[in-house]
């Protein structure tokens, strides 16, 4: 039996009469980057939240051995939004030096997490005056503070550059190798291709949960956008759309 | 808790502007006030209880946009994810903007005085009232920043909450010569012990019971508004 960081029974989340995600089923194994993929507006920011434990949800939903949202979990698991989530008033740095107190983090962090984004040169600017994404590496920084066993990182690489993204995808996978379990979603079906397993979003359900390269096999497509087109296609387990619902 | 101050202080030092208006605002109105009187007993009769709403409307105003800049942020959300306890990261807050107060009533006062304000009674005893007005503020604002969805909103509600404490602390009219009503909503209302409180001590060489029970109102009202505001905040959203 694999060893699950995160498991999900039937999980369910009803937001304003709004049934956003539709009973989901699945285990994310341990020490694993996967991917979390999907249409905007698909659930992923909710599953990431209700994993986080900042969003109720109804089923079974446990994280590290726990329930989520479960007081020990706030050291081990970290949580990066997509909004960034920092002071835009405050310096790099200080943005760091403030979550690390609050974490308890060891000394050497704040320059440890400044090293691995690459924000060396501009510690000491404004959050505000940074670019989208600087600003989303300074909350990417806040999140590998201390010692986390999860890592959820909501979106980690929208705007950023091609060098840039590939710079963080070989963090994720140092950081997975050093037995982090990781959970990323992006909306660019290829990235998916850099984590060990996908899971594969469309409103508020799973459509599939495999390897990139099984699930190319299994839909005969090249690149895993044709293969989402075509699982979406063949009739998916999607289960119909709620009236004006978005994650 | 100590990490939380120094952060909002640090937020603090990179908005000299709002530093600026925080410390002068009042001074300035002080002084306006004066010369609105043109007569030094007339601005030491008024002066008293303008010292009671000053500083108690400002912190109120800043404590209630802050926290909600750090509600639609993100940045709470961020927080209740961490092992920080809520209460902590309040006082915090209640402790950085308290700092600011007591510079604020100190230069208020000082130049109240300075402009003719007679003070009977001990001054140390002017700025503890001072100061816990605007820690008053500071809690109210922390909790009113819960019923605000946007910085629109939370704006408006400083009329809600603060006007009606202007109108009925016995600035305009003193409080015994109000309707019966009038004085039951003015005594829940702890601006009024303030006002009280600032009155007395600026008319009285001495203190009395009835200054420590406007004291006891304050800081319990404060108190109270900070642990109310803690109850507000949800580490999960529905």
């Amino acid at each position: 039996m694999a060893n699950y960081a995160v498991s999900a029974r039937s999980l369910r989340v009803v937001r304003a009469r709004n049934e956003i995600l539709h009973g989901l089923d699945f285990g994310i194994e341990a020490g694993q980057a996967t991917g979390l993929v999907g249409p905007s507006g698909c659930g992923k920011t909710t599953l990431i939240r209700a994993i986080a434990g900042a969003q109720r949800a109804d089923g079974e939903l446990t994280v590290l051995g726990r329930p989520a949202g479960h007081p020990e979990l706030r050291r081990e698991v970290a949580y990066a939004a997509q909004s960034g989530a920092i002071y835009l008033d405050l310096t790099v740095e200080e943005n760091i030096r403030y979550f690390a107190a609050i974490l308890r983090a060891p000394r050497g962090d704040v320059d440890r997490v400044i090293t691995e984004v690459d924000l060396g040169t501009s510690r000491g600017a404004l959050a505000g005056q940074l670019s989208g994404g600087q600003r989303s590496r300074v909350s990417l920084a806040v999140a590998l503070l201390g010692t986390p066993r999860l890592l959820l990182l909501d979106e980690p690489t929208v705007g950023l550059d091609p060098v840039l993204r590939e710079d963080l995808w070989t963090l994720f996978g140092r950081l997975r190798d050093s037995g982090i379990t990781l959970l990323v979603s992006s909306h660019v079906m290829e990235e998916a291709a850099r984590c060990d397993k996908v899971l594969l979003m469309r409103d508020g359900s799973l459509l599939a949960h495999d390897t990139p390269a099984g699930l190319r096999e299994r839909t005969g497509a090249t690149d895993l956008d044709q293969a989402f087109l075509r699982l979406v296609a063949g009739g998916g387990p999607a289960a119909p759309e709620p009236a004006g619902s978005r994650a | 808790m100590i990490a939380t101050t120094e952060r909002v202080l640090r937020q603090l030092r990179h908005d000299p502007r709002t530093v600026v208006l925080l410390i002068a605002v009042p001074t300035l109105l002080m002084v306006l006030l004066r010369f609105v009187f043109d007569s030094a007993a007339e601005f030491a009769r008024i002066a008293p209880a303008l010292l009671g709403i000053f500083p108690f409307l400002l912190m109120f105003l800043i404590t209630s946009i802050a926290t909600l800049r750090e509600r639609t942020s993100g940045t709470l959300e961020r927080l209740m994810t961490m092992p920080l306890p809520k209460l902590g990261l309040l006082t915090g807050y209640g402790t950085a903007f308290g700092l600011v107060a007591l510079v604020q009533v100190a230069v208020t006062s000082g130049v109240s005085l300075w402009l003719g304000l007679t003070v009977a009674g001990p001054i140390a005893w002017l700025l503890v009232v001072t100061l816990l007005d605007a820690l008053l503020g500071v809690g109210l604002g922390l909790l009113a920043s819960a019923f605000a969805k946007t910085e629109f909103q939370a704006i408006q509600l400083m009329p809600v909450v603060v006007l009606p404490q202007l109108l009925l602390c016995g600035l305009f009219q003193p409080r015994d010569e109000m309707a019966t009503v009038l004085q039951w909503i003015s005594n829940v209302m702890p601006v009024s012990y303030a006002v009280e409180a600032l009155q007395f001590v600026a008319a009285n060489p001495a203190v009395g019971a009835d200054f420590a029970r406007d004291l006891a109102v304050l800081a319990g009202f404060a108190a109270a508004s900070v642990l109310a505001a803690s109850a507000t905040l949800r580490r999960q959203t529905r």
